[in-house]
């Protein structure tokens, strides 16, 4: 009984029968709608890992979701709930693409430019959002979603100004090739290249048919670097003590106001790298128009919850988003399930993530069941 | 000169009830102490079944209604989380907020060979003197009557009080619960309603665009009219008179771009909420689950 | 003294037995309140007093024991019920919506409508008029709760009690947040009210009010039932007496202190209050502390206590005054460069104010210390040096389970937790340690243990300031007492010179002379 309640007692137990819940439901409504759940599933299975392509591009769709899920963990370790990830990671995209374009130089240095760039327009959006928390009390919720708003809007003025607009399309031009950050992109795109690269299927397969890039390492890199500043510094540490008990934090002198404009500037910045990495690791290495943005922010705020705002956990949950994204597309493509059953299946189990807070309580009352018993 | 300016007023209107709807929605379930960051959700799947109810029963009215009664079936999710289970309002929300537009583009295929669209509804609902939406004048009713059912009635009493101090409102054998959970399906039904007047008034079908942001419009215009029905539908009209401008700006014949105009609300409401901070104005219980253990 | 059940009492509560966990809050309390008459409930802070008023209202329900309302017996599930037996409370903390009228928190719930539920304010303000007339609750209708003083919000908790009807009227500590101007037209409505036939029921702990306002006294100590008395034939020190029992006193092991110089030292300091800008929470407030003394700051609960420590620790603002330590002014600083001075807190509040819960104990040893090598260097944490630092406090402080400095301090029992605060800050090495209810929820072991600990600083001649609502603790762990009345310092006595009828009068808003006069007595 003690161990049941343990076990039950993790945020890891939680978030699985949360997932198991979701795709429970989600295939009920498929079956209700005359599909079978079952062949959906296994099609799901197959869509994300019977080709190396495929496992590639899962992770390639999944790195800049992984980044923006830390973002959003680590204002959770402050207490903030940064909604705004879609704004930062759009600003982060269009510093990135003004950067690349405008400037040419040698790719040592034409890479940490444009990303630095994109990281610091994603961390000044950010910090401006912790500092209106910070000095005003305004809810970082509401002037998230305006900066996400307006950043949407800037994006659209940028796309359509005919300084950086691409004649007959809906997106800008593409950055300089020396900003570009894909894994031997050079040397793939020469005939020898190519050849090489035939004589081998698998690699052929994954270098070629995929915008294989830097950015997956990163990210994790990136998790880790966080999972240590969260827990080795003091700068992760205060911002937790802020988090878990700000009046504690108040009376121990840690500054909270410094600390939420830290910390939201710090996540901001790692939506501006997320979205540098995008426009540098994969193409069109542009950015478009209003509605084309994947909700790469918004899907931050998913990979963060689901893993329970860890950032080693985000690496996971990203991946499992990347996933189900890609994967459902061959839902379509088999079975002529629509690939929209992914995104209800994810806001179900987003949904029963919020409802499982309650499962500690129920273990704690089946711990008191079990004491009662056992007396 | 005159007819443009006409036409400008015409396109704010048209612009501007969808948002009105959601808005009354989020006023509705804030005033009762419930965030409701679905409300984007909500609009989507009430502006599908609209939709499709609309193209089915060639009855645009049967659509509203229907549009209004699917975002109150996706605001009873909610409000079994947020009240029953004491689950972090904003998760839910957010939550909703995948499931609506998900759940509506898979039944849109299915019922629309695959498509991501409906099909153009047969008819859509009237326009007054051939003109003005008649979801105009709907939702300028809602507005009155909500901010007539929050200050004069005992209802209204009733469920400001829940959203303030549900405490107090319980120690007066006040069901805080049930208060709750009315307002919270009621604020889905009006954000479907909302929805549905996109699909059957401005346009005549469902696309996957046709909900994009105006949840969250709606709920800066709550923020930004004070959590009041008057002071959001004057949020509500700002807004969509930047819309309309932006739209008929976007000819581009004149200096300032159309993105700039769009901008604007939001910064404007940035300033505001500057302006007038330390005046707090949410409903104090606002976000936090009901705990009579705690009281 | 035993009572029959009859109607002539308009409660009589039996046997009534309340436990929360472990915890006995009550433990089978009786009491009859006789209809027509003022009956006051007294205790010490924690006694039980307002855990038995909140079962009559149907707020808690009581584990055993039988509730008879005018010699029937009731069951009272939730205030609905408690409201259908003409039962009122005037809560201590307001149950009023602020941005409402006066008006409007009346009739909540019990609204005056028109058809379709359309309220009809005029008619329940001509409706309200009636009882504000008949009982002199003079109050503005019209205005906000949020915009009238803390003496108006009462009378319109009394009105909402009147207007539903109630004929027994509860009021919990109703006078600890009322001017002596206010305090005394309470009792005069209270009066009307008893002429009007209803029967009241006071919980209070101020001795002076109890003489003022009461016929009968109950007095509960502890979660027990201790007498019953007529208030015209007792005296004041008499209640106290009852009210703080001597037999229960903890001995402390101490030597005569030996006093230094004065290391602390606040002059004639002012404190707005955060709510209400024209109140002040502390006025006027001087005093010094010794080095190898401890000062005790006896007082009722809501005296200044709290804001005091919030203005020596700077999360308050002083308006006038300073606040020195050795010699140097550290009134409306940061939090932090008053703990770098060398003044050191153990906060009331453990769990809000003193700890992370979800830390482990060796991050909340460090709290304070966090960037302060050798536990952090250049933005690193050393947790070598972090963990060996929470074993240190552990083994000193005698802190179980043993291996803990890893675990989340949520899982300590409050001793332990306590413990680990005290090794914190005595870590720090302080010239001033401030203990505020150092014991509050403690185990009567870990009472003893903080005590000692206590004790142990002062002989190694730091400067100790204790604030309790225990008098027990005050008295026998000062060197030197003072009371804190109205948020001011209103007497202060050696420790040798002083007894606990004097302190108690004087906490209890009684003058300096005649409680001086008591002690010869």
């Amino acid at each position: 009984m003690q161990t049941t309640v343990k076990i039950l007692k993790r945020p890891f137990t939680s978030t699985v029968i949360a997932i198991l819940c979701g795709l429970l439901v989600a295939g009920i409504i498929l079956s209700i709608s005359g599909y079978d759940p079952f062949a959906a599933f296994s099609a799901l299975i197959k869509g994300i890992f019977s080709r190396p392509k495929y496992i590639f591009k899962v992770i390639e769709k999944s790195t800049p979701i992984i980044l923006t899920g830390i973002s959003v963990a680590f204002a959770f370790k402050t207490g903030l709930f940064n909604i705004g990830a879609e704004g930062q990671y759009i600003m982060g995209s269009i510093a990135a693409t003004v950067v690349g374009i405008k400037l040419n130089l040698p790719p040592v240095i034409q890479v940490p430019v444009v990303i630095l760039s994109g990281i610091l327009a994603g961390a000044i959006f950010g910090a401006i959002v912790g500092f209106l928390k910070a000095k005003f009390g305004i809810h970082e919720v509401i002037t998230s979603i305006m900066f996400n708003w307006i950043a949407f809007y800037f994006c659209n003025f940028i796309v359509t100004s005919s300084e950086f607009h691409k004649p007959s399309s809906a997106r800008t031009v593409s950055i300089n090739e020396s900003g570009f950050t894909m894994l031997l992109y050079k040397w793939k795109n020469t005939k020898e290249g190519i050849n090489c690269l035939k004589q081998n299927k698998w690699l052929s397969d994954i270098v070629l048919k995929t915008d294989l890039n830097y950015g997956i390492i990163i990210a994790v890199i990136m998790a880790i670097v966080i999972s240590f500043l969260l827990h080795r510094t003091t700068l992760g540490y205060t911002v937790r003590a802020v988090g878990l008990n700000s009046h504690a934090a108040e009376f121990a002198g840690i500054g909270v106001k410094r600390n939420i404009v830290a910390a939201m500037t710090i996540s901001g910045a790692i939506c501006g790298l997320a979205a540098a990495l995008t426009i540098t690791g994969t193409s069109p290495h542009a950015i478009y128009q209003l509605t084309m943005f994947e909700n790469i922010g918004f899907n931050g705020l998913f990979v963060a919850l689901i893993a329970r705002t860890s950032p080693i956990g985000c690496i996971f949950s990203g991946l499992f988003y990347g996933g189900l994204s890609y994967g459902g597309n061959s839902l379509q493509l088999d079975l002529g399930i629509p690939s929209e059953i992914i995104g209800t299946t994810i806001g179900i189990i987003l949904f029963f993530v919020a409802l499982t807070g309650v499962v500690p309580m129920l273990a704690d009352r089946l711990a008191k069941r079990g004491n009662k018993n056992a007396k | 000169m005159l007819s443009s300016i006409l036409s400008l007023l015409n396109t704010t209107l048209m612009y501007s009830a969808p948002l009105i709807f959601g808005a009354m929605g989020g006023v509705i379930s804030e005033r009762a102490g419930v965030v409701n960051i679905g409300i984007e959700g909500m609009m989507t799947f009430g502006a599908f079944v609209g939709a499709s109810i609309g193209y089915y029963t060639a009855n645009p009215w049967l659509g509203f209604l229907a549009g209004g009664l699917a975002g109150a079936l996706m605001a009873l999710l909610h409000a079994i989380a947020s009240i029953s289970f004491k689950a972090d309002q904003t998760i839910s929300g957010m939550a909703l907020n995948f499931i609506g537009p998900g759940l509506s583009l898979f039944l849109c295929r299915i019922f629309f060979s695959n498509q991501t669209m409906t099909d153009r509804v047969p008819n859509k609902l009237p326009k007054v003197f051939n003109v003005i939406d008649i979801t105009v004048f709907i939702a300028l009713a809602v507005t009155i009557l909500l901010w007539f059912i929050l200050y004069k009635t005992k209802w209204g009493l009733r469920i400001r009080s829940v959203g303030e101090h549900p405490a107090a409102a319980d120690t007066l054998g006040i069901n805080v619960y049930k208060i709750r959970y009315l307002s919270v399906i009621s604020s889905g039904f009006l954000a479907g309603l909302g929805g549905a007047s996109m699909t059957l008034a401005v346009v005549a079908q469902f696309t996957p665009t046709s909900i994009s942001g105006q949840g969250f419009i709606a709920l800066a215009a709550v923020i930004f009219g004070k959590w009041t029905p008057q002071g959001a539908y004057g949020a509500c009209l700002l807004f969509a008179i930047a819309q309309a401008l932006a739209v008929s700006l976007g000819g581009g014949k004149i200096a300032v771009p159309s993105e700039i105009i769009n901008m604007l609300p939001y910064v404007l409401t940035i300033i505001i909420l500057i302006l007038f901070v330390g005046k707090s104005m949410a409903p104090k219980a606002s976000g936090k689950p009901y705990d009579k253990g705690t009281r | 003294m035993k009572v029959k059940i009859s109607s002539d009492y308009a409660v009589q509560m039996r046997a009534i037995t309340k436990n929360f966990g472990e915890f006995c809050a009550l433990n089978e309390v009786s009491i009859d309140v006789k209809k027509g008459t003022i009956h006051a409930l007294l205790g010490e802070n924690g006694a039980g007093k307002t855990t038995l008023m909140n079962i009559l209202y149907g707020l808690y329900q009581a584990d055993s024991g039988e509730i008879y309302l005018n010699g029937k017996k009731v069951e009272i599930k939730n205030p609905n019920v408690a409201i259908e037996n003409k039962i009122g409370m005037v809560h201590q903390h307001f149950m009023l919506v602020n941005n409402f009228t006066v008006a409007q928190n009346i009739i909540l719930g019990r609204e005056v409508t028109k058809d379709f539920g359309v309220l009809d304010m005029k008619k329940a303000r001509t409706e309200i008029d009636e009882i504000i007339k008949k009982y002199g609750l003079k109050v503005d209708q019209k205005a906000k709760i949020e915009n009238i003083s803390v003496g108006m919000q009462q009378r319109v908790e009394i009105l909402k009690a009147l207007y539903r009807g109630a004929d027994l009227l509860i009021f919990d500590e109703p006078t600890a947040v009322l001017t002596p101007q206010e305090i005394e037209d309470l009792i005069n409505i209270m009066h009307k009210l008893i002429e009007d036939g209803k029967t009241i029921i006071i919980i209070t702990h101020k001795l002076k009010e109890i003489k003022a306002s009461s016929e009968v006294c109950s007095i509960i100590r502890r979660g027990k039932y201790v007498d019953t008395v007529n208030v015209s034939e007792v005296d004041e020190s008499e209640l106290a007496d009852k009210m703080v029992g001597r037999s229960v006193n903890l001995v402390v092991d101490k030597t005569p202190a030996k006093p230094g110089e004065v290391v602390f030292e606040i002059d004639n300091i002012t404190v707005q209050n955060e709510i209400h800008a024209n109140i002040d929470s502390i006025k006027n407030l001087s005093l010094k502390v010794r080095k190898g003394e401890i000062v005790g700051i006896a007082g009722v609960d809501g005296n200044g206590q709290k804001e005091l420590i919030e203005a020596i620790t700077s999360l308050v603002k002083v308006k006038e005054g300073t606040i020195k330590i050795n010699g140097k002014e550290i009134q409306n600083t940061k939090p932090k460069n008053v703990i770098k001075n060398k003044v050191s807190t153990i906060h009331e509040d453990r769990q809000k104010r003193g700890l992370v819960l979800d830390f482990s104990v060796a991050q909340n040893a460090i709290l304070e210390k966090y960037n302060e090598a050798p536990y952090s260097r250049f933005g690193i944490l050393n947790y070598d040096e972090i963990n060996k630092f929470a074993k240190n406090i552990i083994k000193e402080y005698d802190v179980r389970p043993e291996k803990c400095h890893r675990k989340k301090i949520r899982a300590l029992s409050g001793g332990n937790q306590q413990k680990i605060i005290i090794g914190r800050e005595i870590k720090n090495e302080p010239e001033l340690l401030i203990a505020v209810q150092p014991t509050r929820g403690l185990d009567v072991g870990a009472i003893e243990y903080v005590h000692r600990t206590l004790v142990e600083q002062r002989d190694k001649g730091k400067a100790v300031l204790l604030v309790s609502l225990e008098l027990d603790e005050i008295m026998s762990l000062s060197d030197r007492i003072a009371v804190i009345y109205n948020g001011t310092i209103v007497g202060e006595y050696d420790r040798k010179e002083v007894n606990e009828n004097t302190i108690g009068l004087l906490m209890a808003g009684g003058s300096k002379k005649n409680a001086d006069n008591s002690k010869n007595s």
